[in-house]
């Protein structure tokens, strides 16, 4: 399964290092990513291959959320579809 | 087909959900209960519940988990149910409170929140189960937590049965008499849709299968800020940022559908494309209107505005699922739209103007509270200027009032929750009795002859 994970923080250094980090640790791939500031703060967006990852979808998404609290970010992650469904035709 | 990232495209539906209140209003299983009809009412009762818990056991459960997975909220979890006016026609029992009972029991078990179909259609005329359930109404409505009802009383094709008219009128106070909160889950149609996700007025039509999933989406929150970036541009273009709102909104809704369809082993039925609004701030079909550029809802242009939504938000939609019904527009509850309320409470929004706006958008008189002393004639009469409405229109219209028992203009009444609080709203004086009175038929308008 595909799913986007979105971070949104305020600017520092090592955001990158610490979200590929836990990612990697959940044996997650990283397909796409991109990352741009506005105004001072840091947004972050991943396309991720869940295939190897063997936490159920739920348990990733508090482990993210929880980690991301930690560290004051807001990390998302959203199965990819609804994007899709959303912009695409 | 690879998906490529599109940052702007990611975080406009985040900020969509998160700041706009973009949600997917309902689910909604229908389920349908033909099969439990019993001569004796406590194996009626039996039927509806087993059947109730075994079709939609897993309906919350799946409905959260689509929830976190696609990180959509889905506000609502509900079922809706065959017509209980047909499931209980072969009771030798008078009175049918023990089956909304039995659905009330039923709803707390398998965890949703409203259950729609303590329902007769009695448009042209009634059956004696009809009545027996019309006349159950005050008391299954109020004994319960979770049952909403309806009765559909006209049709285009059959006309306005005034008898039904008029038996509502005396059935509203009688349950408003017992606990106004069982008239916020009691409606009265003309053209009732079979498809209708949405409470107070789901239930599950005849022409539905054994059972199926019905999907409401909302969003005034994200129509209201597309249009914020509109202001001073021609309708042209107030119309184009609708529909392509109605769209985005419309295809999550769809793909929340098939998901929960597939997940359920269900077959998918409608997406009703609705804005439905909530009594949070910002998520308010009045301020769609207002941003239009109505110093307040209410005002003249009002319907023109409303028209124009009405009709975008359909043609944005359609594209969007492949299945668009039940009432899909938008709705003007009252009690249930911050804007509205403030209109209301400023003295620029009456019932004449709500009547009037009937008449462009999905349904009707919704969630309106009318002072306490008003005679049962009259809520009849209302009833049926809204009828007809319906019924010449080719559209379906309802009235959903609420009379605040001991309350006058200027009180409110709460209902809490997303049912929201209604200032009670003055009505026209002048008594109908004596054309309520009358009873009988009105007759299906003309089909032809049109100008």
């Amino acid at each position: 399964m595909k799913a986007i994970v979105s971070v949104f923080a305020q600017d520092s250094k090592g955001i990158t290092a610490y979200v590929t980090g836990l990612l990697a640790e959940k044996e997650i791939n990283i397909l796409d990513i991109t990352q741009t500031l506005m105004q001072g703060y840091f947004a972050m967006i991943m396309l991720v291959d869940l295939a190897d990852c063997a936490l159920p979808f739920d348990e990733l998404a508090r482990f993210l959320r929880e980690k991301g609290a930690q560290r004051s970010m807001d990390i998302h992650i959203q199965r990819q579809d609804i994007f899709e469904a959303m912009h695409r035709i | 087909m690879s998906y490529l990232i599109n940052s702007s495209e990611i975080i406009q539906t985040i900020e969509m959900i998160d700041q706009q209140h973009l949600d997917v209003r309902t689910v909604t299983m229908g389920i349908n209960l033909l099969d439990c009809a019993s001569e004796d009412m406590d194996a009626c009762c039996r039927k509806v519940y087993d059947k109730i818990c075994r079709r939609a056991e897993k309906l919350v459960e799946t409905g959260c988990a689509i929830e976190r997975e696609f990180g959509i909220p889905i506000v609502n979890k509900r079922v809706s149910v065959s017509p209980i006016s047909m499931v209980a026609a072969a009771c030798r029992a008078e009175d049918y409170t023990p089956l909304a009972q039995a659905m009330d029991r039923a709803a707390k078990t398998v965890g949703i929140n409203f259950i729609g179909g303590f329902s007769a259609l009695a448009h042209k005329g009634f059956t004696d189960s009809d009545l027996k359930l019309i006349h159950s109404i005050p008391r299954a409505l109020t004994e319960t937590e979770l049952v909403c009802g309806s009765v559909n009383v006209a049709s285009t094709r059959a006309g306005i049965n005034m008898d039904a008219v008029a038996l509502m009128g005396r059935i509203i106070r009688q349950t408003a008499e017992r606990a106004p909160m069982g008239c916020a889950k009691l409606v009265v149609f003309a053209n009732a849709v079979e498809d209708n996700p949405f409470m107070a007025g789901a239930f599950h039509g005849v022409g539905e299968p054994e059972c199926v999933i019905n999907v409401g989406v909302s969003g005034p929150g994200v129509v209201a800020h597309a249009l914020r970036d509109c202001q001073g541009k021609p309708f042209d273009v107030v119309a184009e940022t609708v529909k392509k709102t109605a769209f985005k909104i419309t295809r999550m809704g769809q793909l929340v559908a098939q998901e929960a369809s597939r997940r359920l082993g269900v077959p998918f039925g409608v997406v009703d494309l609705s804005l439905a609004p909530t009594p949070a701030i910002g998520d308010s079909v009045a301020e769609i209107l207002e941003i239009m550029g109505l110093e307040k809802c209410g005002g003249h242009g009002t319907t023109a505005a409303l028209a124009l939504l009405n009709d975008a938000v359909k043609k944005g939609g359609v594209m969007a699922s492949s299945h668009v019904g039940g009432l899909s527009g938008a709705f003007i509850p009252v009690s249930e739209d911050a804007g509205m309320i403030s209109a209301v409470e400023a003295g620029a929004l009456s019932i004449d103007k709500l009547e009037a706006m009937t008449c462009v958008c999905s349904v009707g008189l919704d969630m309106i509270a009318v002072p306490g002393d008003t005679p049962a004639e009259t809520l009849s009469a209302l009833i049926a200027d809204e009828a007809a409405i319906g019924m010449v229109n080719n559209k379906t219209t309802a009235v959903r009032v609420i009379p605040a028992i001991g309350k006058t203009v200027g009180d409110r009444v709460d209902f809490g929750g997303l049912l929201g609080s209604a200032p009670v709203m003055p009505l026209r004086s002048g008594s109908a009795a004596a054309f309520i009175a009358r009873g009988g038929r009105i007759p299906a308008p003309l089909h032809s002859l049109k100008n």
